[in-house]
């Protein structure tokens, strides 16, 4: 009955420092881990979650910031994406040894050919900027899949928008 | 491909010889001369012109659209069985006139009455209609025809075209196919009376490749397709395991070049059709996209990625040539399509902040924009004719639009959600493209004629899209 409230205080922080980088982006997308029996006061292990410098640790750390968006026919980085590659660069400045692919897309309401072509362009956007922030272009490559590949499947504008993207995928 | 290629330059011999080379042929039409006139009396062979070079009355020409044809079930001189998929000679003598009655009347061209329903002419009767009961039923025109089976197992099939007012033949073709390739004489006969009666040049015995699309809008599955210029005769060329895109048929029906996921890049490969192989037309880490033949099949035109810039470049399709880069301005040039004589491209550009389309030279000079109808213009695709480009238009909904080559006489074929990618007929009368339903995503082929008026959906076993009509087949 004494292992509760030895390990308690180091949960209670562990818990308070998942809440804090919620409030930082939109609501996380796993609950953190029922406190089993703990075996260790060493809060923050990686037992608890992904294995760090992994693609599962990327999306969990990056909390939506793995993907910016586009208005439409437009492959400019604005200041909402520059926050979501400067988090993007920071991880990748962690872990030095990691490559990623950028995936750029379109939504449907474009020709195939040039939503190819539009989804690379986008794709190099992302890619250039994160160059500019200090990451090594031999670690970066780009794929475009054009329109062939929507996250979101509606016809409407929330839909397209949701589909102008690219998604910054690391290689484990 | 080479034994195929034969037995159609034969059956041209045929359209004057098919009695002299086949001596249990109907009556006699003696006529060597692949260019006689029809007005030399119904015993004279007609001509079997592929350019259309016949000349002779027609009853009313203005009105071809409107004449009454009657369609035969043709005739055979023995009902044996064959080795074609449609059962004996009888069958195929129904299957073919069947054929060539849903060509006409599917293309919103005439108004075909038969083979259901109408008096079946004797195989003798074939060079010798009985007109006045085709006039008693109002035909203006009739179509008869006759199927034999060969010794060696190939069909030879005639097929015959009278004006029931002037009583006299206007033309006649004959032609010896493989088992395999019954259905093309259909398409030959179909052809012989629509250019007759059209003055058009002939469509009908052309083939489609195509995208087959299966599977839900979030995990669609693509795969690279052909099919006849009716439908039939589908067959897949890929697995699905990786997406296909933009498929394009050489002229000579041997290869099709198309955009593979294959090996992650999106890159364009060619597909040899004889030996089911394929190979990239560049060694490329740069992805590439859009692939075009030049009418005469010696370049290839492809666009190429690099850091995001993309341009059009030519290649010899014969392989071992430097890629010679056409464009060069930052941005997006993309797609081409060549002019029938080959002299000059057409193809789509965003250089001026929106995809617009653009004129040059086959080597690259002489850049210039065409659209200017406000909106978005892209997929360009000039027609065999050379006298119309065909466009996507992007205005809100996407839709099928025809220009002069100058940028003028804009005007829309086609009022939907989502159509785009018009290819041309081979005689550029009509033109087939892709239809999007909202939402659903669903994907199918349609074709519409120039005037707009004549739209209908191609039947295709799954959704398709991505449409490339191919030429006459050699």
């Amino acid at each position: 009955m004494h292992t509760p409230l030895k390990t308690g205080p180091s949960l209670a922080i562990l818990a308070g420092a998942l809440a804090l980088s919620a409030c930082a982006s939109k609501a996380p997308k796993e609950l953190p881990p029922e406190p089993g029996p703990a075996t260790s006061t060493d809060a923050g292990t990686g037992t608890l979650g992904p294995v760090p410098g992994s693609q599962a640790d990327f999306v969990q750390v990056m909390m939506g910031a793995d993907t910016i968006y586009f208005d439409t026919d437009r492959y400019d980085v604005d200041s909402a994406d520059q926050v979501a590659l400067a988090k993007q660069a920071q991880w990748l400045a962690r872990y030095p040894a990691k490559r990623a692919t950028i995936e750029g897309h379109c939504d449907e309401r474009g020709t195939r050919d040039y939503n190819l072509a539009l989804g690379e362009r986008r794709a190099n956007a992302a890619k250039n900027y994160l160059v500019s922030l200090g990451i090594d272009a031999g670690r970066l490559s780009t794929v475009s899949y054009g329109k062939e590949r929507p996250i979101a499947l509606g016809s409407n504008e929330q839909a397209w928008a949701q589909n102008r993207r690219a998604v910054t995928v690391t290689i484990d | 491909m080479t034994a195929r290629t034969l037995s159609l330059v034969l059956l041209l011999a045929l359209a004057g010889a098919v009695p002299a080379t086949a001596q249990d042929a109907p009556a006699a039409a003696t006529s060597p001369a692949a260019t006689a006139s029809p007005d030399a009396g119904p015993d004279t062979g007609v001509a079997v012109a592929e350019d259309g070079g016949l000349t002779g009355s027609v009853s009313d020409e203005s009105e071809w659209q409107d004449l009454g044809i009657a369609i035969t079930t043709f005739a055979t001189d023995a009902d044996v069985p064959t080795r074609t998929n449609a059962g004996t000679t009888a069958d195929l003598g129904r299957a073919l006139s069947q054929i060539i009655a849903a060509n006409l009347k599917n293309n919103g061209l005439f108004k075909p009455s038969g083979p259901q329903g109408l008096p079946q002419p004797a195989y003798a009767q074939v060079q010798a209609p009985d007109y006045p009961v085709w006039s008693m039923r109002s035909a203006d025109m009739l179509v008869q025809g006759y199927v034999r089976a060969n010794a060696d197992g190939q069909i030879t099939v005639g097929c015959y075209l009278y004006d029931v007012a002037l009583k006299q033949p206007l033309a006649k073709g004959g032609w010896v196919v493989a088992p395999a390739d019954w259905r093309r004489a259909a398409h030959k006969c179909s052809d012989l009376v629509y250019s007759r009666l059209s003055g058009e040049s002939p469509f009908f015995d052309s083939r489609i490749a195509y995208i087959a699309e299966t599977g839900p809008k979030g995990h669609r599955m693509k795969r690279l397709a052909v099919m006849d210029s009716d439908g039939a005769n589908h067959r897949y060329l890929t697995s699905g395991q990786a997406t296909a895109l933009t498929p394009r048929y050489s002229p000579d029906y041997r290869k099709i070049l198309y955009l593979s996921y294959l090996n992650g890049q999106p890159s364009i490969y060619v597909y040899d059709l004889a030996s089911d192989t394929q190979q990239l037309i560049t060694r490329n880490t740069n992805p590439t996209f859009a692939p075009r033949w030049s009418p005469d099949g010696k370049w290839i035109l492809y666009s190429m990625a690099t850091s995001g810039n993309t341009d059009i470049y030519r290649i010899s399709s014969a392989g071992g040539g430097a890629a010679q880069r056409l464009t060069d301005t930052p941005g997006i040039d993309i797609g081409g399509s060549y002019s029938p004589d080959g002299g000059q491209i057409v193809f789509e550009s965003d250089r001026s902040g929106s995809q617009q389309v653009y004129v040059m030279n086959a080597d690259g000079s002489n850049q210039r924009r065409i659209s200017f109808f406000g909106g978005r213009s892209a997929t360009p695709e000039w027609s065999p004719r050379g006298d119309q480009i065909a466009f996507t238009h992007i205005a809100g909904n996407l839709r099928v639009a025809v220009m002069r080559p100058d940028g003028g006489g804009m005007r829309y074929l086609t009022d939907s959600w989502q159509d785009e990618a018009p290819t041309w007929s081979p005689n550029g009368r009509i033109i087939q493209f892709f239809r999007t339903t909202r939402d659903s995503g669903l994907t199918s082929i349609w074709q519409v004629d120039l005037t707009g008026r004549n739209e209908r959906k191609l039947p295709t076993p799954v959704g398709a899209s991505d449409p490339a009509w191919g030429p006459i087949r050699p």
